[in-house]
């Protein structure tokens, strides 16, 4: 019953939570197919967030390409983590669920997560690796103004790992009155397919308009892969297009689908950072979004079946992405997809999209610090 | 009938020692636990414990030889605990072979459960949650007993007797007639296990019995020998 992506996916977690992921399956495949919940999330997309969000050309930044960047940095809170928080929050409801649990790296996703729970009226715990507190220190007081209480992990690589597996003993303890509002297209099932359904509208998005812009389909879409939700958001959209070359990019010292092996964690069986007896690696990325060791499950099947393709990105390539767009462009991209915005002058292809899927000024600190 | 005491231990160089004071205190089974780098059934002790236990270099082979060894020294049963990521890098089959090989009588799986590869001979956690649906399902695919997981949430000390223990007792017994029922997670005192006890057939206790073993070999055998005269005055 619980889908699996080829060899990947599953729900590796303790039984207490059998019975929740049960009743969110159900909740999920009934709000699915609710035209009211459709509709009550577009409403929300464009009277809230700031959908669509606009298709925007760089070729200052490529001037050998015909480069498009879909500006998820300009939806509300600044990334692509809203589309999956507003759903979720949705679906929390419908659940009867008042207490929201997340984890966050970058904080993005925990913002989003405080910003939806103050919309809903709904209590927000927040768990944050204490490296990434202080890595992100404009999004912990953003969350804390939005009502959320931020719980500092203070073990382990203190990093997004930990704030994962620290919410989800919160949930086990607290699962009957607590929806866990996962970030990212990992964890058991039914989460991975929840997240790729709420990203999918970047894909559909960007599908349109750059056909409308240029009436033909990209040639290649790139996108940066931590856990991999905008990614698959964005590749969701050109799946079926076979012609058309999908590009995931992760940080270099965090490259699970490029360095990692098939193991456990956080729920799922995927491709993951781990040594040979499967204990789980420390992941090194100056990009507190991408420092993560897992990624999701379908990312690790689209890899094996050869329909994307991972690169990696080192943190300098990525600091001389972001001032370089910053400088030609006008656009401060989030540190994330800076990584993907690196790798665009490698391909060969000419007609290329980009997602980019934040903005950067919570990383402002971090980058004045490594100089100019 | 006599109730089944179960102490769990972390895997390590002590181990051997510990598991036969733990068996001279009046421990029936002993569960050696093989540290996971991330833990999400567990608390703050065993997470600590795990912790320490990887920085000794207790990987996979060394929990191996670490079991061997204990069975050299005990003749209770002896049941490794651990999560699916060291299965998956070891090999699920040859896991399950080399720890039999080793001396152990069984598995359990904290991340596995029941219904997911129904071809590892295991012992099922059931929970709170669980329903009778799937109680039936853990009954049926259980290797020997039942472990009953007394509340929602993770291993660790908690004040006070589990509310949810009677009702997940009552289910259980109608749901899997015959099985053997242990209570575990949050039993640390002599009264939260003869508590737990008469509801079940057993208990297992963790996180407090590995705070005892950080005191050596002694007072881990002092604390097990509570336990014992407390489910013995039952």
């Amino acid at each position: 019953m619980p889908e699996l992506y080829g060899a990947y996916g599953g729900r590796y977690v303790p039984e207490t939570l059998i019975p929740a992921l049960d009743e969110l399956t159900a909740a999920w495949e009934e709000a699915l197919a609710d035209e009211r919940f459709r509709a009550e999330l577009d409403e929300l997309g464009r009277t809230y967030a700031g959908r669509p969000t606009p298709l925007t050309r760089a070729d200052r930044f490529a001037p050998a390409k015909r480069l498009y960047l879909k500006r998820e940095d300009l939806l509300h809170t600044g990334a692509h983590k809203l589309n999956n928080a507003l759903g979720q929050a949705v679906l929390a409801r419908r659940l009867g669920k008042r207490r929201i649990v997340a984890e966050t790296g970058a904080g993005q996703h925990g913002v989003a997560t405080a910003t939806v729970c103050a919309r809903f009226g709904l209590e927000c715990i927040v768990y944050m690796g204490e490296e990434d507190m202080r890595r992100q220190r404009p999004n912990v007081e953003r969350m804390g103004l939005l009502g959320a209480e931020v719980r500092p992990v203070d073990f382990g690589t203190r990093t997004l790992k930990e704030a994962t597996s620290e919410a989800i003993r919160d949930w086990i303890t607290n699962v009957e009155t607590t929806h866990y509002l996962i970030g990212s297209c990992v964890g058991p099932a039914p989460y991975p397919a929840i997240v790729r359904e709420l990203q999918a509208v970047i894909g559909r998005e960007a599908r349109a308009q750059l056909l409308e812009a240029e009436g033909r389909l990209p040639e290649a879409v790139l996108a940066c892969v931590g856990g991999g939700s905008n990614a698959i958001g964005m590749f969701a959209g050109f799946l079926d297009d076979a012609e058309v070359e999908l590009v995931g990019v992760e940080a270099a010292g965090a490259a699970s689908l490029g360095t990692g092996r098939t193991g456990v964690l956080h729920g799922s069986r995927s491709s993951v950072l781990a040594d040979e007896d499967g204990q789980i690696a420390d992941a090194h990325s100056i990009s507190a979004g991408l420092d993560y060791p897992g990624v999701g499950p379908e990312h690790a099947s689209l890899r094996d079946s050869g329909r994307a393709r991972y690169v990696g990105t080192t943190d300098d390539e990525a600091l001389d992405a972001f001032r370089r767009l910053t400088r030609t462009e006008g656009i401060i991209p989030a540190l994330e997809p800076a990584h993907a915005l690196a790798r665009v002058g490698d391909l060969d292809a000419e007609l290329v999209l980009v997602c980019l899927s934040g903005r950067g000024d919570k990383d402002l600190a971090e980058v004045l610090a490594r100089g100019e | 009938m006599s109730k089944a005491l179960v102490i769990y231990l972390m895997c390590g160089p002590e181990t051997p020692a510990l598991a036969e004071a733990a068996v001279e205190g009046g421990a029936d089974l002993v569960e050696l636990g093989f540290p996971f780098s991330d833990p999400l059934a567990d608390g703050p002790v065993i997470r600590r414990a795990a912790e320490r236990a990887l920085a000794q270099g207790m990987r996979t082979r060394a929990c191996l030889d670490c079991l061997a060894e204990t069975r050299g020294r005990v003749d209770a049963p002896l049941v490794p605990m651990t999560y699916s990521s060291l299965l998956e890098a070891y090999g699920w089959e040859r896991f399950a072979d080399d720890a039999r090989a080793a001396g152990a009588a069984s598995l359990i799986v904290a991340d596995l459960p029941a219904g997911a590869r129904p071809e590892l001979r295991r012992v099922h956690l059931v929970a709170p949650t669980s329903t009778d649906e799937r109680l039936r399902l853990a009954g049926e695919q259980t290797d020997g007993w039942l472990y009953l997981v007394t509340v929602t949430g993770t291993t660790g000390t908690r004040s006070g007797p589990s509310a949810a223990l009677a009702g997940l007792a009552t289910r259980a017994r109608s749901a899997a007639p015959g099985v053997p029922l242990y209570a575990g997670f949050g039993i640390s005192t002599p009264e939260d296990a003869r508590a737990s006890a008469e509801l079940t057939d057993g208990v297992v206790v963790g996180s407090r019995a590995l705070e005892a073993a950080e005191q050596g070999p002694d007072a881990l055998r002092d604390y097990v020998a509570s336990l014992r005269s407390a489910l013995d005055a039952l």
